[in-house]
């Protein structure tokens, strides 16, 4: 038999969408925050790095370079079997390379985060997946990211503990025991 | 009265007009199959590079994009509404496109095994396709074989069996459209159950003089859930008592309805988080030397690859997962077996895995998407200039907006599983509080899986 037990009788029904309220808004606060508000993380002094690049048939090496967010970047790439190209996501950097020659491009990694690097010249049947990784640091956009899965699973888990989910046509009683 | 449910057929008259019509499926499968055909040629003898030829472009970016990011979340099964694949065959059972000409199909009546009266065969077939994914979504030729394999195939058992055998229990598209459909914003259910059960002739069911009955053989009238209706609105040309709805309801419904789990679902649920992960470390990441693996640069590495594959997909993840539905049936003092707990809970990994899924969809449509235009033009990589676009230069398109997409749908996975999880307990569970302490482990598992994804995109 169910024991249903009333949750919401007298004052607290007046509060209880008040509160609610309350949480969501604080919740939707706490997610603008997280994304707009500056961390607190300083970028070190700006440097010039420099990378030699290889590309392969279906891979460039280093495949993950990271510089910190102001440095001038410097990078010599080569192709070792077929004509390959270089594409940066977020900045736009190109360049194309026959094997046997070498390019360089220069750039200031001005924008934290991950950004793809990915081959631009159709050079075999992998050709769309060959990738590398340019991290600039410090990656707020990951630490944004991290505190936003954060909010959201802890945000949706308190919601849950303080207002229990009804399913359409059931009463808004607390099923205590089914027993 | 059901509030959270609006007759879409009830709305707008003329929809219910068009899809009571014969013509309307049989014309848009003949259109899909002319697409299919013409992917399945260019494949054969088209380029060999993939980035040039119509069918790894029309089916693996477009296609695809189309199918997980729109279709399914918010259409369900309509892909198997206008699926091309069983068409021959279902047209060569019924000696007809159009109208209905023969009372009975032409088949060999075979009954299908009752072992595979589940999704197992569509899971074994969905694994073999993904471990040998490399191969098939990079080789024109390749991809070809594997479309004209699935027409030969429907075709085949089409002759053996009555109905759509191919689509039911074995195209490994159908198993996880059917699964990820329980999420769809649509719905075709009947509008009073009653009417079915006092209906003794059942009509759709066995079909009438005009018109068939269900072709994925489910009775209508015990309609609870998504997985299984192709949306192939037979039914609704059946009805003698006009009872067919087609629903417009919340996202997620089906993810509720008790009846009807099994653990073959679940680990239909499974395989593709799995996959979609996978997918995204193997294709989406800087390793070459684990791309030559997949890519079959020899077939030692390949099979570590394939081991490691199938040992993630097949024991890891669901072991993992078993773990914390155990520690959840604990937490929320369930009196359920483990079994079930593993099985009941695996249905909050729909959602996640469909919004998994759309993320990693994402990074390909922005960057490669442009690879459409030029192949609009010169379909085959021949030389043609058909549209004038076939110089069309490969344009990345916004890809950090791409990321940040990501990231935005990979959240609403994860609230929305967590209410799942949350959901689901209370079905078992004594009260509210223990509904939502089995929520908690459930709600770890997914953070990491959440964690996962987005340090692979964005970490």
């Amino acid at each position: 038999m169910t024991d249903s037990v009333p949750k919401r009788s007298g004052l607290n029904s007046l509060f209880q969408p008040r509160a609610k309220g309350v949480l969501l808004v604080s919740l939707a606060l706490l997610i603008i925050a997280v994304v707009a508000v500056p961390w607190p993380l300083q970028p070190s002094a700006p440097t010039t790095r420099r990378f030699t690049m290889v590309s392969r048939q279906f891979e460039f090496e280093p495949n993950t370079i990271q510089v910190n967010q102001g440095d001038t970047v410097i990078i010599t790439l080569t192709a070792d079997d077929v004509v390959h190209g270089f594409f940066l996501d977020g900045y736009g950097v190109k360049m194309r390379v026959e094997p046997g020659q070498s390019q360089t491009v220069q750039f200031v990694a001005d924008k934290s985060g991950k950004f793809r690097y990915r081959c631009s010249v159709s050079c075999g049947t992998m050709h769309p997946f060959m990738l590398g990784e340019l991290v600039v640091g410090p990656n707020t956009t990951f630490g944004r990211a991290v505190a936003l899965i954060g909010v959201v699973a802890i945000g949706v888990t308190v919601y849950l503990w303080k207002f229990p989910l009804r399913e359409p046509g059931e009463s808004t009683t607390e099923v205590r025991s089914k027993k | 009265m059901n509030t959270t449910r609006i007759d879409l057929l009830t709305k707008i008259p003329l929809l219910k007009s068009i899809l009571k019509s014969r013509f309307f499926q049989p014309v848009l499968m003949l259109g899909t199959l002319f697409f299919f055909v013409f992917a399945i040629l260019t494949g054969f003898f088209g380029t060999p590079a993939g980035s040039k030829n119509f069918s790894i472009i029309y089916i693996w970016i477009v296609w695809w994009a189309v199918l997980i990011i729109v279709l399914v979340p918010f259409f369900g099964r309509l892909w198997c509404t206008v699926c091309p694949i069983p068409g021959p065959g279902e047209w060569l059972q019924r000696r007809g496109i159009i109208q209905k000409r023969y009372p009975k199909l032409m088949t060999l009546r075979r009954r299908w095994p009752r072992q595979l009266k589940n999704i197992w065969l569509q899971n074994v077939a969905f694994l073999g396709m993904a471990l040998f994914s490399a191969i098939i979504l990079t080789r024109p030729s390749v991809t070809a074989w594997v479309l004209f394999a699935f027409l030969i195939l429907g075709v085949v058992l089409s002759a053996i069996y009555d109905n759509r055998i191919f689509c039911r229990y074995v195209c490994p598209v159908g198993g996880f459209i059917g699964l990820y459909s329980l999420t769809a914003t649509v719905e075709l259910r009947v509008k009073d159950a009653q009417i079915c059960k006092d209906h003794s002739t059942k009509d759709c069911v066995i079909g009438t003089e005009n018109s068939y009955g269900c072709p994925w053989m489910v009775f209508p009238g015990n309609l609870e859930r998504n997985a299984y209706c192709g949306l192939c609105t037979e039914c609704l040309k059946t009805c003698p008592r006009d009872n067919i709805a087609l629903n417009l309801r919340p996202f997620g419904s089906d993810l509720l309805v008790a009846k009807g789990r099994s653990l073959d679902e679940a680990y239909k649920a499974f395989i593709m988080l799995a996959c979609a992960l996978m997918y995204s470390v193997v294709l989406l990441g800087p390793w070459g030397w684990l791309k030559g693996w997949a890519n079959m640069n020899s077939l030692g590495q390949w099979a570590i690859y394939a081991v490691g594959f199938l040992t993630i997909n097949l024991l890891i993840v669901p072991g993992l997962f078993w773990l914390t539905a155990q520690a959840a049936r604990l937490l929320a003092r369930l009196d359920i077996s483990p079994r079930q707990a593993f099985v009941d809970y695996a249905y909050t990994l729909v959602p996640m895995g469909l919004m998994g899924w759309i993320a990693f969809s994402f990074s390909f449509v922005f960057v490669n998407g442009s690879y459409a235009l030029p192949v609009l033009s010169d379909p085959f990589g021949w030389g043609w200039n058909l549209l004038g676009t076939k110089d069309f230069p490969w344009t990345p398109f916004l890809p950090q907006v791409a990321a940040a997409l990501q990231l935005i749908t990979l959240l609403i996975g994860l609230g929305f599983s967590i209410a799942i999880a949350y959901r689901i307990g209370r079905q078992h569970a004594g009260s509210d509080a223990l509904a939502w302490r089995g929520a908690l482990p459930i709600t770890a598992f997914l953070t990491g899986v959440t964690l996962l994804f987005t340090k692979l995109y964005l970490g």
